[in-house]
């Protein structure tokens, strides 16, 4: 029951802690533009030094998210991604070697509607570390918990910018793995600056509890991960990533090109971690 | 009026359907509405502010009409129309707006959104912002801006800001998901009032409660005309928010039989409807639990509907458990039969009824006739049809055109 130190995310936060590193955890939509870049994207993160990384699973509904990553969901499905065609990417993926670390971020409304039990073990099965699910709070969380303790999953608990202090300390005891912190009350995208209260935000939580936090939502520069990493043990960036992935679409890049491109950039947002 | 606090609601479930599966960053404000809700629940200057409201600002209480010549045409049960259409702005929706938008006022935000379909709750919300003076955004589907232009400068001409919606299929379920991604970012001084007994805890509660005029009145209303109660109840459903408050409070009295209709469309077929409870399955979206139109991978199905505001893939989660407890019948009516309800009560009564309510209407014409001339038939004409007249009449053309040929 709740063994959770043979899970590659906790195993990574551990080798970071004592070796004073922090980390980049770049977000992919899976499935964008199609599953095949994707397979190639996991493998170009890795080259690239990424030890992390989250992987959305699309969703015709997704209420969190800005226009970037809806767009990219949208466009996925309708280049029929499905979850099994995302879970056998991560099985090549870990047949090939794969090491990084896994997280997926799935609405609960697919999670429910394959069974909680089912999805969590074929996630787990096919080389997942972690469930990030953005659209179950704390309190609906029993659903989840206890069933991803015992199968050696870290489910990811996320704290906004309007939660307070008791209630995230609360949330932060239940997480495993690290905690979501949510920089930006919003949705995701771009924004042009990090708000002062995260990096007071996340010290404070710091104070009262031990999990790892990663700091994600509206990251989109190296300068705001060296930022956000003086505090936090890892910065979370998605939309800019993805953006960076259409831009590339839009000019006509082929699958390896458009891998390519995201890689340098995930290399400069990964430098000042170095 | 009175209105009930549910007690066995009280944890955000209605048996096993309901909760909250929503983004932390709406939690707190979730928090904060059910606790202000509760202590308005409690407060008897709240009730009385609301009585108040609902009479000097929709014209409470609605009249319970005999339809007469409706009766006769179909030769069997006595058919009564609880006529909400007779509200201000044309639907039962204002009775919630009103309800929200003093919360909103209690909670002291400055600023309210919604999502419309038909722009029913739309109109009804705009109106209620002018009234208590609070800056108002609505979130309409492109296509449902297109089907009902004649709400949509009527939210413009209250002061309300009309945003279009392109994701999608472009209607109410995607009004809903920006709607959700405003109140992401404005929490703290922006309470969203959703227009139908679905979404997350403790909305589904809430807006039956403050709908819950609707059956209180029908109920001492029938009894004043008739001396019981009615037979049956009919009442459309979209997200169910007209049903729950005329079957609310009627559901302990086991005698009446509750149908709710819902949008039937061209066919059953996946992507012809939008009948949940009919034809889908247990599932989340939008917060809740309750049936929902899916794929089996979780991801929503298209859905058709002739009217806006029953083309929605979900429904309240207090429906879902009327459903699986069998209180309540639910029933699919399609395009073509409610566009025969609106000629139908159209002539019969001088009473255009909106398309979603004119699918309560057609399942009544289809039972009447079958039952005894002694028995009574209520109906919830939940709103007028001046909304759809120009999709009525470019609709009626298009039939006539192919009965020609
Ligand atoms: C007149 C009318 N009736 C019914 C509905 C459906 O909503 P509900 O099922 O919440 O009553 C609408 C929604 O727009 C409406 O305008």
């Amino acid at each position: 029951m709740n063994d959770l130190s043979d899970n590659r995310l906790v195993k990574l936060f551990a080798e970071l802690k004592a070796a004073s590193k922090k980390t980049l955890l770049p977000f992919l939509s899976a499935g964008y533009p199609d599953l095949e870049t994707t397979g190639l994207l996991l493998d170009e993160l890795q080259a690239r030094g990424v030890r992390a990384c989250e992987l959305g699973f699309p969703f015709s509904d997704p209420v969190a998210d800005g226009p970037v990553i809806q767009n990219s969901y949208a466009a996925a499905l309708e280049q029929g991604a499905t979850c099994d065609g995302i879970l056998d990417v991560v099985r090549n993926y870990r047949s090939g070697g794969g090491s990084m670390a896994l997280a997926a971020m799935v609405s609960y409304s697919i999670i429910y509607r394959h069974g909680v039990n089912e999805f969590l073990e074929t996630c787990k099965s096919a080389g997942f570390d972690a469930m990030i699910i953005p659209d179950l709070p704390m309190e609906e969380s029993q659903a989840v918990g206890p069933a991803a303790d015992r199968l050696g999953l870290c489910n990811v608990l996320l704290v906004a910018p309007t939660t307070s202090p008791e209630r995230r300390i609360e949330i932060a005891r239940r997480s495993r793995g690290f905690i979501y912190y949510v920089s930006v009350a919003g949705i995701t995208g771009q924004r042009d600056s990090l708000p002062e209260e995260t990096i007071r935000g996340v010290e404070e939580l710091r104070k009262h509890v031990q999990t790892p936090v990663c700091v994600g939502f509206g990251i989109s520069d190296p300068q705001t991960v060296a930022t956000v990493c003086q505090v936090a043990d890892g910065a979370i960036v998605g939309s800019a990533i993805v953006k960076r992935l259409m831009d590339a679409k839009a000019r006509g890049a082929t699958s390896r090109e458009m891998a390519a491109c995201a890689g340098a950039f995930v290399e400069e947002l990964i430098t000042p971690l170095r | 009026m009175t209105l009930m606090s549910d007690k066995s609601a009280g944890n955000g479930y209605f048996g096993p359907y309901g909760g909250q599966f929503v983004p932390e960053t709406l939690m707190p404000a979730l928090a904060q509405l059910d606790r202000e809700y509760r202590s308005a629940m409690a407060d008897p200057a709240f009730h009385a502010q609301f009585a108040d409201a609902l009479r000097k600002i929709a014209g409470r209480p609605s009249e319970l009409y005999f339809a007469s010549r409706f009766t006769e045409m179909l030769g069997g049960a006595k058919i009564y129309l609880k006529r909400e259409d007779m509200n201000h702005t044309g639907a039962h929706k204002i009775n919630n707006t009103i309800g929200q938008a003093l919360l909103a006022q209690r909670m002291g935000k400055k600023r309210v959104i919604a999502e419309t379909g038909a722009g029913q709750h739309g109109v009804a919300t705009a109106t209620a912002a002018a009234v208590y003076g609070l800056e108002c955004d609505v979130y309409m589907g492109s296509e449902d801006i297109r089907r009902q232009a004649l709400n949509v400068f009527r939210m413009k001409l209250m002061g309300a800001r009309v945003i279009p919606v392109n994701s999608g299929q472009r209607t109410l379920k995607d009004a809903l998901n920006e709607a959700f991604r405003d109140w992401m970012g404005s929490v703290e001084h922006t309470h969203y009032i959703l227009g139908t007994v679905a979404g997350p805890y403790p909305f589904p509660e809430m807006v039956r409660e403050f709908q819950s005029c609707i059956g209180a009145e029908a109920r001492s209303q029938m009894l004043q005309a008739e001396g019981r109660l009615p037979d049956v109840v009919v009442a459309c459903v979209g997200g169910g928010s007209n049903a729950a408050g005329i079957f609310a409070r009627m559901i302990n009295d086991k005698s009446v039989r509750m149908i709710g209709v819902e949008a039937g469309g061209r066919s059953l077929k996946p992507g012809d409807h939008a009948a949940s409870l009919s034809a889908g399955r247990p599932g989340i979206l939008h917060g809740t639990l309750s049936y929902v139109l899916q794929d089996d991978d979780g991801q929503t199905s298209l859905v058709h509907s002739v009217s806006a505001g029953l083309d929605y893939p979900g429904v309240g989660p207090e429906h879902a458990m009327w459903k699986d407890s069998g209180r309540v019948e639910y029933l699919p009516c399609g395009d073509e039969d409610a566009l025969d309800a609106v000629v139908a009560l159209s002539r019969a009564e001088g009473i255009i009824p909106a398309l979603e309510s004119a699918h309560a209407v057609a399942q009544a014409m289809k039972m009447a006739p079958k039952m005894p001339k002694d028995s009574i038939l209520l109906i919830n004409l939940s709103g007028r049809g001046d909304k759809d007249c120009n999709e009525i009449a470019s609709i009626l053309e298009r039939r006539k055109g192919s009965e020609k040929k």
